[in-house]
């Protein structure tokens, strides 16, 4: 008896329609030197930067199930390697991100036989004691400022552009292309076979594992990507900031904790989850900011509260009440070799089951 | 007609949007053993489940001595006197055999049952009790496992598949001790699959299939045939 | 003379970095929790027995009388009122919600302590040495805190194995299902537990307080000690984590005797080393 033929086919009406919004968006953005304002451009970037620490760790903890709270030891990776590759190789600081995440990649692999060995709630705490470690380890380095830290010389400075406009505009598209290209890459990674994985590991990791998916291979390969991603963001966030010191570049508080709020508040486990986190986190802090700690407080209770209530978060409260998705992830599959006829509807997003690392 | 000590009346369960029991029935005075057989998945152990305080309930679905306790938490209808030795023994991997027992009698109800009357009542596990618990025969973990439901001093003792995954003669050894237990005043509810033991033991049996009640009646009047047919719904 | 000296200081500390060990693989074991908030609790702790001691004046041991109870009851009211919530096969809710808890925690007691470094003071007891041999001095208070450690540690195990309550503890810890069958509510159970594990804390917070200084944010540290004694020390196993708390502390010692910033920096790799070499820790509890 042979098997039936079928396509497997992505997205459906909803998907056309918000495809095209994103696009707009996009574009207005990336026009944004035309009609913001420095200090705009600033917070966009920051926007971005926090968008794609947020969408890898969401791809990390929310789909490989890997929980780490210590994400910040690549973004302090990341800064460190640019600030040396650009003092010490004199390379264009441009140039010194890509190769900044590179270098993040690559320190992950060994990190990754040591943490893996440890499971669930202590694989966490492990990732922090890592970013312990580098914390600690970038203090000990004199040539870079030790435990104080050193600015960005100013010929390193110019060397990115002439103006201080121009180099706010490279710094700002920069972080643009980032943030879209690691959504967008996390995207990709999720339509592919690998993506397919993830999500069978997300929702159940045991019968994943009986159904053939090299569960371990999948999460290390997921680490190693997230990290890579993570330094490049790092590598960013501080060329922006012209300054480095290790309590800065480590700093638990905005490098991990923000991102998982965000997450955690916007929604674990689906695309879309990290980037409304992250709007509502940037709306609250206009308003909130001068709060403090505060802030700080509200912000974790918020975070436990939905834990409790709405797990799913924002993101999954919408997608329960009515079926949204932005990104065309739903796979469809149709019988036969003809397409469907019909406008497909899009068939009604399963909660997943969840049980993690 | 004397008193029932436990009634279910008309009892529905649920797993999620999956409904086990459809409006069961069932009626156990003071001092009888009821069998429940039927056929893997007609609802056997759900019903133990829901009479323990495992499973919810409506509350007046399962009445104990006159009381509605149907949907009451399980560490709450221990208290009132019924215990259960669950399906598959499930004996605590961490304690040994003693500490098992001892566990079972933390309630300290007032009753016949102690350490030293489990110990009569099984030798075996006397000469084992500071082994782990882990380390016994399958139906050495039996009889621990309805000591340890002993030790509650329960009125009413359930006894989920007792006889699973054992080999015959060990089941026999370990029905051969049932009389002694109803004889300290303790009721039994007995579910198997295997219905021979169940029928020797009981004076009452229901059948379930597919979660309804398809037969009852006294096991002295009821024959091989209706059961089978009421088993496998023929 | 001058090493062993260094070796003693190691193992003495270690007693404390035991007892902050203790309180979480508690936790883990009964309820495979891991508090995030574990640290900043201890801080918490040291907090408490300043306010105690600042409004009655007693000294900071007996406000261990009051710190102790009202940690256990915050514990207690804690695990009721919200971590129960959290338990289930799903590590996210802990582990976020406990991570909430400690931001909470950390900018609370900055909102009303301020960042301002304290101590609490112990008078005469703090400098005081006890010679033991030539040249090896042993000090009173590091002793004390060592002792307290193991006898905490004893009564920790005596609890647990030879109680009805610690076998309440294991039974739910076992089995949560059965162990309701046993007329044991998990709810209480493992309030329970969690009350414990901080009345230890308490414990271990004053002994912290009296020893060094403490601020608002120094409790991530003390979780992350806590952890290594427990990972090198092995899971399941306390008189492990007490081998391991003392490992950790020594391997801090030592270098922070080569160089003053190395201290922290040798305690994770000794603790990494372990991880990499004997993944299941040094004495694990074999079931």
């Amino acid at each position: 008896m042979s098997v039936p033929a079928f396509r497997v086919a992505y997205g459906g009406a909803s998907h056309r329609a918000s495809a095209a919004l994103l696009a707009i968006a996009i574009l207005a953005l990336a026009a944004a030197p035309l009609w913001a304002d420095r200090q705009t451009l600033r917070l966009l970037s920051e926007i971005f930067a926090y968008m794609a620490l947020a969408s890898l760790w969401n791809l990390l903890a929310g789909y490989a199930g890997l929980v780490s709270v210590g994400q910040h030891a690549y973004v302090g990776l990341g800064a460190y390697m640019l600030f040396a590759l650009t003092i010490f190789a004199g390379l264009h600081p441009l140039l010194a991100i890509p190769l900044s995440a590179l270098a993040g990649a690559l320190v992950a692999i060994p990190v990754a036989a040591l943490v893996f060995r440890l499971r669930g709630h202590y694989f966490a705490i492990g990732t922090w004691v890592i970013a312990e470690v580098f914390r600690l380890v970038a203090a000990q380095l004199a040539a870079l400022g030790g435990g104080s830290g050193t600015s960005l010389p100013a010929a390193i400075v110019t060397s990115i552009a002439e103006t201080r406009q121009a180099r706010e505009f490279a710094i700002y598209w920069t972080a643009l292309i980032l943030a879209v290209g690691i959504v967008g890459l996390i995207v990709l990674l999720l339509r592919s076979r690998y993506g397919l994985a993830l999500t069978a590991i997300r929702d159940n990791e045991l019968a994943a594992r009986s159904n053939g998916v090299s569960v371990i291979r999948v999460k290390f390969i997921v680490y190693v990507v997230t990290a890579f991603g993570t330094a490049a963001v790092g590598a960013l966030i501080f060329l922006q900031k012209l300054r480095i010191s290790p309590d800065a570049a480590f700093s638990v508080n905005d490098w991990t904790a923000f991102v998982i709020f965000i997450t955690v508040i916007g929604g674990i486990g689906r695309v879309e989850g990290p980037i409304i986190g992250t709007l509502v986190f940037f709306l609250l802090r206009q308003t909130l900011a001068d709060l403090g700690s505060l802030y700080l407080m509200m912000l974790g209770a918020v975070a436990i509260v939905v834990m409790l209530k709405a797990p799913k978060g924002l993101w999954g409260l919408v997608v329960a009440r009515f079926g949204w998705q932005v990104f065309p992830l739903q796979r469809h599959v149709t019988l036969g070799d003809e397409p469907s006829g019909a406008e497909s509807i899009d068939p009604p997003h399963l909660p997943p089951i969840g049980s993690r690392h | 007609m004397p008193e029932a000590l436990l009634e279910v009346r008309a009892l529905d369960a649920f797993y999620g949007d999956f409904q086990a029991l459809f409006g069961v029935s069932l009626t156990i005075t003071a001092g009888e053993v009821v069998a429940v057989v039927g056929a893997n998945g007609a609802g056997k152990s759900t019903l133990l489940n829901a009479i323990a305080g495992l499973m919810a309930a409506r509350p007046d679905a399962v009445l104990f001595d006159g009381q509605p306790i149907g949907g009451k938490p399980a560490y709450a209808i221990v208290t009132r006197g019924i215990a259960l030795v669950p399906e598959g023994r499930r004996l605590f991997p961490s304690l040994s055999v003693e500490e098992n027992l001892a566990v079972g009698g933390q309630l300290g109800r007032a009753g016949p049952w102690s350490l030293a009357r489990v110990y009569d009542l099984f030798p075996a596990l006397s000469e084992r009790r500071h082994i782990a618990s882990t380390a016994l025969s399958g139906g050495q973990q039996q009889m621990a496992a309805i000591g340890r439901a002993l030790m509650a001093n329960p009125k009413l003792l359930l006894c989920d598949e007792i006889s699973l995954g054992l080999a015959p003669i060990v089941v026999r050894d370990i029905y051969s001790r049932m009389p002694a237990i109803v004889a300290e005043g303790t009721s039994m509810i007995i579910v198997e699959q295997d219905i021979m033991q169940a029928l020797g033991a009981a004076q009452h049996v229901y059948c379930l299939q597919e979660g309804r009640v398809a037969l009852q009646g006294t096991t002295a009047t009821v024959t091989r045939e209706a059961i089978s047919a009421a088993y496998f719904g023929v | 003379m001058d090493w062993l000296n260094t070796i003693v200081q190691g193992v003495l500390i270690g007693g404390l970095y035991a007892m902050f060990a203790a309180g979480l693989s508690l936790i883990f074991g009964v309820m495979r929790l891991v508090n995030i908030a574990h640290g900043d609790l201890i801080v918490l702790a040291a907090y408490l027995a300043l306010v105690t001691i600042e409004t009655l004046g007693v000294g900071p041991i007996a406000s261990l009388t009051i710190v102790v109870p009202l940690m256990a009851l915050i514990g207690y009211a804690l695990q009721r009122v919200l971590l129960n919530h959290t338990l289930g096969d799903d590590l996210l809710p802990p582990l976020l919600v406990t991570f909430g808890l400690s931001v909470i925690i950390q900018n609370g007691l900055l909102e009303v302590f301020t960042a301002d470094s304290r101590r609490l003071s112990a008078g005469a007891i703090e400098v005081a040495t006890w010679p033991i041999a030539n040249g090896l001095a042993v000090g009173v208070l590091p002793l004390i805190q060592f002792t307290a450690a193991v006898v905490v540690i004893g009564l920790l195990q005596m609890l647990f194995y030879r109680t009805a309550l610690g076998r309440a503890f294991r039974a739910t810890s076992d089995d949560p299902r059965v162990a309701q069958l046993m007329g044991l509510n998990n709810h209480h159970v493992f309030a329970l537990a969690m009350a414990l594990s901080l009345a230890v804390i308490a414990i271990a917070g004053v002994l912290l307080a009296i020893r060094t200084n403490f601020d608002p944010a120094i409790g991530p540290a003390r979780l992350i000690f806590g952890f290594e004694a427990v990972i090198i020390g092995g899971l399941g196993n306390l008189w492990g984590t007490l081998a391991g708390g003392i490992i950790l502390g020594v391997a801090q010692a030592i270098g922070a005797k080569l160089d003053p910033g190395w201290q922290l920096l040798a305690g994770h790799i000794a603790f990494l080393a372990v991880l990499a070499f004997r993944p299941e820790g040094l004495f694990p509890r074999i079931r």
